[in-house]
């Protein structure tokens, strides 16, 4: 079994989804996002230490789960179908995977939701084109670095430096909120002004690299459930509202529209779980290969260096990303004037599958990857 | 007996061991039927085991480098007409029909749509009128592929015009060679002639051609057209297989061709194909697993779009080269030669698959209706008598 959901994760799926039901309600995370305090500390509480989710990715040495990417993007299937204003993707997925390979002490306050990390890059970075914007001089650190998320809720900052990695007490940095395009998920300056860190003890650049490969194939996840949940709704509405003596879902220009939604989000699904499958670390490519008959005729490039794991986090990103725009976007159009109140929670869902399509790299900065992984090269001038 | 992969290898084995591969074809594969070794999901006799459907892949594998079916010849009798004779024929039918299927000893065409019945097939007026122990056929079939080089058709006509249009339809096989049909060929926008029209005039089938109960013939065409879909569907198992594999080894050969617009489109459309290739092989998986879900309905689809998009794009990034075509000679093709051909070929020829095998349109009603659950139109037709409907 490789695309489907094993029984521990859809066990992990249903405690995620009741605990969301309860707390994260469209009404409830509408009237959070208004106030001072996006961020549900409480509920947070509960879902990182009952249910066990900060520490999905730590191994259980550090104090973690050992669980896999493919657990946790189960998690945020169901984070992005409640556009739950958490910071699971940004703590737990991208300041984790940051620190994975050095096995720092902070992977255990982190994996017990005793603290919380922001990886202090721009949210919009490529993957492909990480590069650092604080420099590090005897330990301190000096450097702005804008549209960080997560970095508002952080209690520990951690600033690519130098080669390394550095960790610095939020306290000592300057963290200014902006008015975010994604209400649920907010952004920050993170200004460093002189700030005392210290060096992460084997992490360097390819550790953030990694980590925003990974954050960018397991975002895809969330914005499947963005989709998910902006498919079902528009299905729920269209089947309701009556115009002309019929309900609007029984003109076939609706129902047309909805099956090629439908079928993006199918292959969203397929495409979502294939990245964490490879992220979990499955030697091979899910179905990369002639599954025929197990008959191996793959080309020479695939199977080497991660490279299958690359593209599959390209095809994940590129695609999930504009499939959970499309959805939103057309649910908006299809809940007619109501689309465009505020008190419809469906612009919640835009504004995060809007941001979402810029974070972590855009479709075309993954495609361009694609072009370099299946060999597609383009053209010389 | 439980059927596993070990079982099933030791009687290929043992066939083999048997039949040489190196003589005469067909009746190499007229034993590899009669040893079950066929279609392995289908009962002992009719070419199969009863075992697993997955262990076909283990005998095709033993099988590699002997002689082979003719897929591509036999498309709509392996893909349609078998596995509608198998739930719906009697024990003679099934004993008559299945093996010479099976071996292409005798090919099947699908007599279907009319002129005045396509995506509305429930319409059609081919009638049927019982005479005695056989049925006399009168009307006209369209778009029936390989009808020239068929021995049998799959027909469904008119039985009785009294009743609501879906009631009153019967399904039987057609003998091809019988008095009365005559196969026309239809040239089509490729240049050649793949399918044909048939002119059914006094057809005398006797009744052992029946398959399924008088009036039910919607019932059992409904089983023919899901099986169409799934196999149309199908799509590459391979990563940058298919359509998508021939254009970028294009695009790789080529590099004189690359424009800055072509690379983004068909970074686009490799995207497409690999997603669209992993949904079907997640359907494939959750079939396996024993839960069938409804995504096959959207392969076809997905398939189809694809197809036309990257196989005009092959044309456009070719320049110059794209406004040449291979050859319009007029021609009665065996099968469809997708990848034998050149690309103006292939983005003709594509334009059918949003057509054929239930368009784009309904296979989206399908999707809307039985997968979310959305209403259907106002129907007009429902229980109004056939003959009294406007056509």
């Amino acid at each position: 079994m490789t695309l489907l959901y094993t029984e521990i994760e859809e066990d992990l799926r249903a405690s995620v989804r009741d605990l969301l039901a309860d707390r994260c309600g469209p009404g409830v995370v509408l009237r959070r996002v208004e106030s001072a305090t996006p961020y549900d500390a409480e509920l947070w509480k509960t879902l990182a230490q009952e249910i066990g989710v900060a520490g999905l990715l730590v191994p259980e040495e550090h104090g973690g789960a050992g669980a896999s990417a493919r657990e946790t993007a189960v998690v945020l299937e169901e984070l992005g179908r409640a556009v739950a204003p958490l910071p699971f993707l940004t703590s737990s997925v991208l300041a984790v995977s940051a620190l994975l390979g050095s096995g720092d002490g902070l992977l255990g306050a982190l994996a017990a939701g005793e603290a919380t990390a922001a990886l202090v890059v721009p949210f919009a970075v490529s993957p492909y084109r990480f590069a650092e914007t604080a420099t590090v001089r005897d330990g301190v650190l000096s450097g702005q670095v804008r549209a960080v998320a997560g970095a508002d809720v952080a209690d520990v900052l951690l600033v690519p430096a130098g080669g390394g990695l550095y960790a610095v007490d939020a306290a000592d940095a300057t963290v200014e909120v902006v008015p975010s395009l994604d209400l649920t998920r907010p952004i920050a300056t993170v200004t460093l002004s002189s700030a005392p860190g210290r060096r992460i003890e084997g992490a360097d650049g390819g550790d953030v690299r990694r980590a925003l490969l990974t954050g960018a194939g397991l975002l895809a996840s969330e914005q499947l459930g963005v989709a998910e949940w902006c498919l079902n709704t528009t299905l729920a509405y269209i089947k309701e509202r009556h115009q002309f003596a019929r309900p609007v879902g029984s003109f076939q220009a609706i129902k047309h529209r909805m099956a090629d939604l439908w079928l993006d989000v199918v292959r969203a699904r397929a495409a979502a779980r294939n990245a964490a499958h490879l992220l979990a670390g499955a030697t091979g490519p899910a179905v990369g290969g002639d599954e025929r008959d197990g008959q191996d005729e793959r080309d020479g490039r695939d199977g080497q260096d991660g490279r299958d794991t690359e593209l599959a986090v390209a095809v994940a990103k590129s695609w999930c990303s504009e499939v959970a725009l499309r959805v939103a976007e057309e649910s908006v159009q299809l809940h007619g004037g109501i689309g465009m109140t505020w008190e419809h929670p469906v612009h919640l869902y835009l504004k995060r599958a809007k941001a979402g399509e810029i974070a972590l790299g855009t479709p075309g900065v993954h495609r361009d990857a694609v072009a370099v992984l299946a060999d597609l090269p383009g053209p010389v001038a | 007996m439980a059927l596993d992969e070990e079982t099933v290898r030791e009687r290929v084995a043992a066939f083999l061991a048997g039949h040489d591969p190196a003589g005469d074809r067909l009746e190499f594969l007229r034993a590899r039927f009669d040893a079950g070794l066929a279609w392995v999901h289908f009962p002992e006799g009719l070419g199969g085991l009863g075992a697993p459907r997955e262990l076909q892949n283990v005998v095709e594998r033993e099988f590699t480098g002997t002689p082979q079916i003719n897929h591509g010849l036999q498309t709509i009798g392996l893909g349609m007409a078998a596995p509608t004779i198998l739930a719906f024929g009697t024990d003679e039918q099934r004993g008559r029909f299945l093996r010479p299927l099976w071996t292409g000893e005798e090919i099947w065409c699908q007599l279907f749509s009319e002129p005045g019945a396509g995506s509305d097939l429930a319409t059609l007026a081919t009638r049927a009128v019982r005479d005695g122990e056989e049925w006399i056929v009168d009307g006209q079939k369209v778009w029936t592929s390989g009808a020239h080089h068929s021995r049998w058709g799959i027909l469904v006509a008119r039985t009785d015009p009294d009743v609501p249009k879906h009631r009153g339809l019967t399904y039987f096989v057609c003998d091809m060679h019988a008095p009365g049909v005559e196969v026309r060929p239809l040239r089509q926008i490729t240049g050649e002639a793949e399918f044909n029209e048939v002119f059914l005039t006094g057809v005398r089938l006797g009744d052992d051609l029946r398959l399924g109960e008088v009036g039910d013939g919607w019932r059992v065409a409904q089983t023919t057209l899901m099986n169409e879909r799934v196999a149309i569907g199908g799509g590459p198992v391979r990563r940058g297989g298919g359509m998508i594999g021939l254009v970028a080894d294009t695009w790789r050969a080529r590099p004189e061709l690359r424009t800055h617009d072509l690379h983004g489109r068909l970074l686009r459309l490799w995207v497409e194909a690999e997603v669209t290739r992993l949904a079907g092989s997640r359907l494939r998986e959750q079939l396996a697993a024993g839960q069938p879900g409804p995504e096959g309905s959207g392969m076809k689809l997905s398939f189809a779009s694809l197809n036309q998009a990257l196989s005009g794009l092959d044309v456009e990034m070719r320049g110059e080269e794209g406004l040449a075509y291979d050859d319009w000679t007029f021609r009665r093709s065996d099968a469809v030669d997708f990848f034998g051909r050149g690309p103006g070929y292939r983005y003709l020829r594509a334009k059918g698959n949003s057509i054929e095998g239930g368009t784009s349109e309904i296979l989206r009603n399908i999707v809307a209706e039985r997968v979310l659950g959305l209403p259907s139109e106002p129907r007009v037709d429902k229980d109004v008598p056939w003959k009294e409907l406007p056509r």
